[in-house]
């Protein structure tokens, strides 16, 4: 068995990885970044419409501040999220596109003067500033009150992907390609680093390490229809449940994009319907003005997609061999403005359906783009339960999402969190906590604990196929545990899960052949793909009330009351069926925006008793809170600067807003 | 839209496929036929997944986005480079050859080892932005750009390294050191940058010799099959007239 050691080990070399690794290693310390494909290719790379921050030098974003993208994100997230970790993360959004900016990121910028813009259905002029000519600029995007949505073309993710890999080369950050963190290495109250996989050799190593930080992206693939990737199938937040100490947050909280392309499930970006783009029906008919007469085709993912699920099924979807879908028409865009703001939107349409979106209607229907549950971590990304382990990214549940997330919030928070999680690991490393008193006989029991394992999958004994277990759990998720929820299908998912569980342990992988297996892959990823399935469905079975992106027709109210709680899950007890389920309740009385209606979707949610009671408390701090100082307010109602670390305080300047006297 | 209209008897394909693993020291390297019915839509992305789930499960290959936009998927299509995950089989014949792309470190079979040729790449090469400041100041506004200016660098940041131009590359052949079309083409888009602070001399230093922008014969295979569509040829031209005044 080789042991290789590090300070901190990263898993996962996407966005939040590769910042993290450079946030560490700027404080001195050593690190290596585990990805099982050359990290360029991880799924941030698919990012196209853009990164939230609250830049405000477009003309349409004048005005906007923290204060804006704060209550924007709170409501997005149906009051799920944490939210001083909302305030950390609208601070540091500015710092961290204008770091991407200083790094090589050709963020498209302001043109001063007049330019046409489709806002509604309509050509509009809209004239921006000479004072912000070159600055950022940014587009609309769902759920927000302002254009805030900064971007590189339709290709964001990509250039903040390679921009971050580029500077993590330059400063010779490790990275360990085609290798699979299995399991953790931990003794059920610390973890030291990870049972880790060589893709290419088959061999099994452990790595060892004072601090281990999971970034290993989200788990879309445990549903057949899905934007992301196929490496996209959780397999972080599955080892951290595999260790039977951490817990994952929200599981059941999952989210489906509205617009993905017919029926290959290609992502078609938010950025078609912030630029302007419609969605219409059978008829050509522009429905969601019908539904949402306020936000319309821009009101928040979670809504738009019941919107058009449910119009769908009142028989005005278009029939097609594959299921009825939708249409998305971005013809009134023009095609000069596809050509270099939708250029991948075109590519794909063209390559997968032969089409021109400049003349053409783009078929589509939602599909499950993005998990807002993960390991749950505190705001320092910090697993409460398992010291020495982290979480940032997708593969975290920070949690800024709560129930739903706003689009363009995704790649920010992973930026961010790499940036502010990367400090507090070092800090971590920097303490005496962190000095570790390991037994090799810990390590060998894990290593040998994983091989075994492996052994076993490949044993005589079983008789199932990975393959076939993998695609009927996909088709349950979907169909069941997928954009409408129901108790009588949820149970069912849950039994049927459970059952494909069980069976997973009689996997049989018949080819013996060493190295890259990709049969034995399927294996145990099957096994542990069906346990975050089962987080999901028990989840959602057990929470009575409708929320974001969870949806429940027996339950179809937003359920303050009972159950404005954060969902734990564990998994103690390897050899049961399901996961173990506690709750984290949210306290009212400290929120800075106390729950109420989101601005769009449903009105009638049942109301926490301590609502009222919060919102006078706020009334009584908003009148002895001096007049004009937004920070001074905010500080009272809800104080979260120190809990960033001190050198991401700084307050962020914009055009036009006076200099902050700090 | 093909969605609506009734389809023909389906076509039997018949995918040929080179095979091997070197990790095996039985293996050589052999062609290997799979049948399968083709599907509506079907990309090859499906059709080696369906392969590999009732067939061969030890088949190796490399996808991740399956949208054309990562570059893992990247290998010889009937001898052409180009990107698995979204060629269509009804734009091809019903014999399909799949080989992994050349001049990369063969994995196994269809799956070649482009990460570590590009590290190595982006290593000798410097490619990121070099700046004087050590450390931006996060609080400021940012420093300004021509809008026209950014777009023109973001045209040339679309390469995915998928490695295509190198697989059809003549000099690579030829010269193992040969930073391609990828190499030369990132040149470009960092020389473009204000924000690199690197002079031309600098750049000369990195580029200035055969495995360099001098190595390049002028085939022009890489901009031919360049899935992204960048402008090699451009560039390259321009960067070779750049470095050879420097001369
Ligand atoms: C098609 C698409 C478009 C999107 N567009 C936007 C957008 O416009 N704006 C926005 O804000 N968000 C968008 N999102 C969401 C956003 O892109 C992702 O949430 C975000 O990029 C995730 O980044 P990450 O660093 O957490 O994980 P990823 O980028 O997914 O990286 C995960 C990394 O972990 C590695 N890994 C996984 N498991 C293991 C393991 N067991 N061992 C070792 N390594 C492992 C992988 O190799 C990879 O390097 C989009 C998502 C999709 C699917």
């Amino acid at each position: 068995m080789q042991t290789i050691h590090t300070d901190v080990l990263v898993i996962g070399g996407g966005l939040a990885g590769m910042r993290l690794a450079i946030g560490v290693k700027r404080r001195g310390h050593d690190c290596i970044v585990l990805s099982l494909v050359p990290p360029k290719r991880s799924h941030s790379a698919a990012a196209q419409g853009g990164m939230q921050a609250s830049l405000a030098n477009s003309i349409k974003g004048e005005g906007d501040n923290e204060d804006i993208h704060f209550a924007d994100t709170v409501r997005g997230s149906d009051w799920g999220a944490d939210q001083q970790v909302v305030r950390m993360f609208t601070n540091t959004a500015p710092k961290a596109v204008r770091e991407l900016a200083a790094w090589g990121v050709p963020w498209n910028r302001v043109q001063q003067g007049d330019r046409e813009v489709v806002i509604n259905g309509q050509r509009v002029t809209i004239s921006e500033k000479e004072a912000a000519h070159g600055l950022i600029t940014a587009r609309d995007f769902g759920g927000t009150k302002k254009w805030r949505t900064s971007y590189v073309s339709d290709g964001t993710g990509h250039s903040m992907l390679y921009t971050m890999n580029d500077q993590a080369i330059a400063r010779n950050i490790v990275v360990h390609e085609r290798t699979e963190a299995l399991a953790l290495i931990h003794d059920g109250a610390r973890c030291y680093g990870a049972i880790v996989r060589n893709l290419v050799s088959g061999e099994l190593l452990a790595y060892v390490a004072s601090a281990t930080c999971i970034a290993t992206g989200g788990f879309g693939r445990i549903y057949r229809a899905t934007t992301n990737a196929v490496i996209n199938e959780g397999m972080g937040a599955a080892i951290a449940l595999e260790t039977g100490v951490a817990t994952l947050g929200n599981m059941e909280a999952v989210q489906f994009h509205p617009t993905t392309l017919f029926p290959a499930g290609i992502l078609m970006t938010e950025g078609c319907r912030g630029d302007g783009g419609l969605l219409l029906d059978a008829n050509e008919h522009r429905f969601m003005p019908d539904y949402e007469p306020e936000k319309k085709e821009l009101a928040s993912r979670d809504v738009v997609s019941r919107r058009m699920e449910q119009h769908m099924a009142q028989g005005h979807g278009v029939r097609s061999r594959f299921g009825d879908h939708l249409w998305l028409d971005i013809r009134l865009l023009g095609r000069q403005h596809i050509k270099s703001n939708l250029r991948e939107v075109q590519e794909i349409c063209s390559y997968f359906l032969g089409i021109d979106p400049a003349t053409d209607l783009i078929p589509v229907r939602p599909a499950q783009h993005y998990s807002m549950g993960g390991v749950r971590t505190d705001y320092r990304g910090q697993c409460p339960t398992l010291k020495g382990l982290f979480a940032a990214g997708e593969a975290s549940c920070w949690d800024m999402h709560g129930f739903n997330r706003l689009g363009g919030n995704s790649v920010a928070e992973t930026v961010v969190a790499g940036m502010l999680v990367s400090e507090f690991i070092a800090d971590y490393c920097d303490s005496a906590e962190s000095e570790m008193a390991l037994s090799s006989t810990l390590i060998k029991q894990c290593w040998r604990r994983e091989h075994d394992r492996l052994q076993q999958l490949m044993s005589p004994d079983g008789n199932e196929n990975p393959f076939d277990l993998t695609r009927e759990m996909q088709d349950i998720m979907t169909d069941k545990v997928g954009i409408f929820r129901h108790g009588d299908q949820l149970s069912e998912a849950v039994e049927q899960l459970q059952s494909l569980l069980q069976r997973s342990r009689k996997i049989r992988v018949k080819n013996q052949i060493s190295g890259a297996n990709p049969e034995l892959v399927a294996a145990y990823r099957v096994q542990k793909k069906l346990k975050l399935a089962l987080c999901v469905a028990c989840g959602a079975l057990q929470r009575t009330e409708s929320r974001g992106a969870h949806f429940r027709q027996d339950f179809p109210q937003r359920n303050d009351n009972d159950w404005l709680q954060r969902t734990l899950a564990s998994w103690p007890d390897e050899n049961t069926a399901s996961p173990q389920l506690a709750y984290e309740p949210l306290d009212v009385m400290s929120m800075e925006l106390p729950p109420g209606w989101r601005g769009y979707g449903a009105r009638d949610h049942i109301e926490h008793p301590a609502v009222q009671q919060r919102l006078s408390a706020i009334e009584k701090i908003s009148q002895q809170s001096p007049t004009g100082d937004r920070f001074a307010l905010q500080q009272a109602l809800m104080p979260y600067e120190h809990l960033l670390p001190a050198r991401f305080r700084g307050r962020n300047a914009r055009l036009g807003e006076a200099e902050p006297c700090s | 839209m093909q969605l609506t209209e009734s389809t023909p008897a389906p076509r039997s394909l018949r995918i040929h496929v080179l095979r091997h693993n070197p990790q095996d020291p039985q293996s050589h390297p052999h062609m290997q036929t799979f049948n399968i019915e083709e599907a509506d839509g079907m990309t090859l992305f499906i059709a080696l997944n369906e392969i590999r789930e009732t067939q061969d499960p030890a088949l190796q290959f490399d996808f991740v986005c399956r949208a054309g936009i990562c570059g893992s998927c990247g290998m010889l299509i009937n001898g052409r480079p180009g990107l698995a995950c979204r060629t269509l089989t009804k734009d091809l014949d019903a014999d399909i050859y799949l080989a992994p792309l050349p001049l990369f470190e063969l994995i196994g079979d269809l799956s070649v080892d482009t990460g570590k040729w590009m590290r190595g790449m982006s290593e000798r090469l410097e490619t990121w932005i070099h700046t004087q400041q050590d450390e931006p100041d996060l609080d400021a506004l940012e420093a300004r750009m021509e809008p026209e200016l950014a777009q023109n660098i973001y045209e040339l940041e679309r390469c995915i390294e998928c490695g295509c131009c190198i697989a059809a590359c003549g000099t690579a052949r030829m010269r193992e050191e040969f930073v391609g079309a990828v190499g030369l083409n990132k040149i470009a888009r960092f020389r473009l940058d204000p924000r690199d602070a690197r002079s031309d001399a600098a750049f000369y230093e990195l580029i200035g010799n055969e495995n360099g922008v001098f190595g390049c014969m002028s085939l022009l295979g890489c901009e031919d099959i360049c899935p992204k569509d960048l402008p090699l040829s451009t560039q390259l031209a321009f960067i070779r007239r750049k470095m050879a005044f420097i001369h």
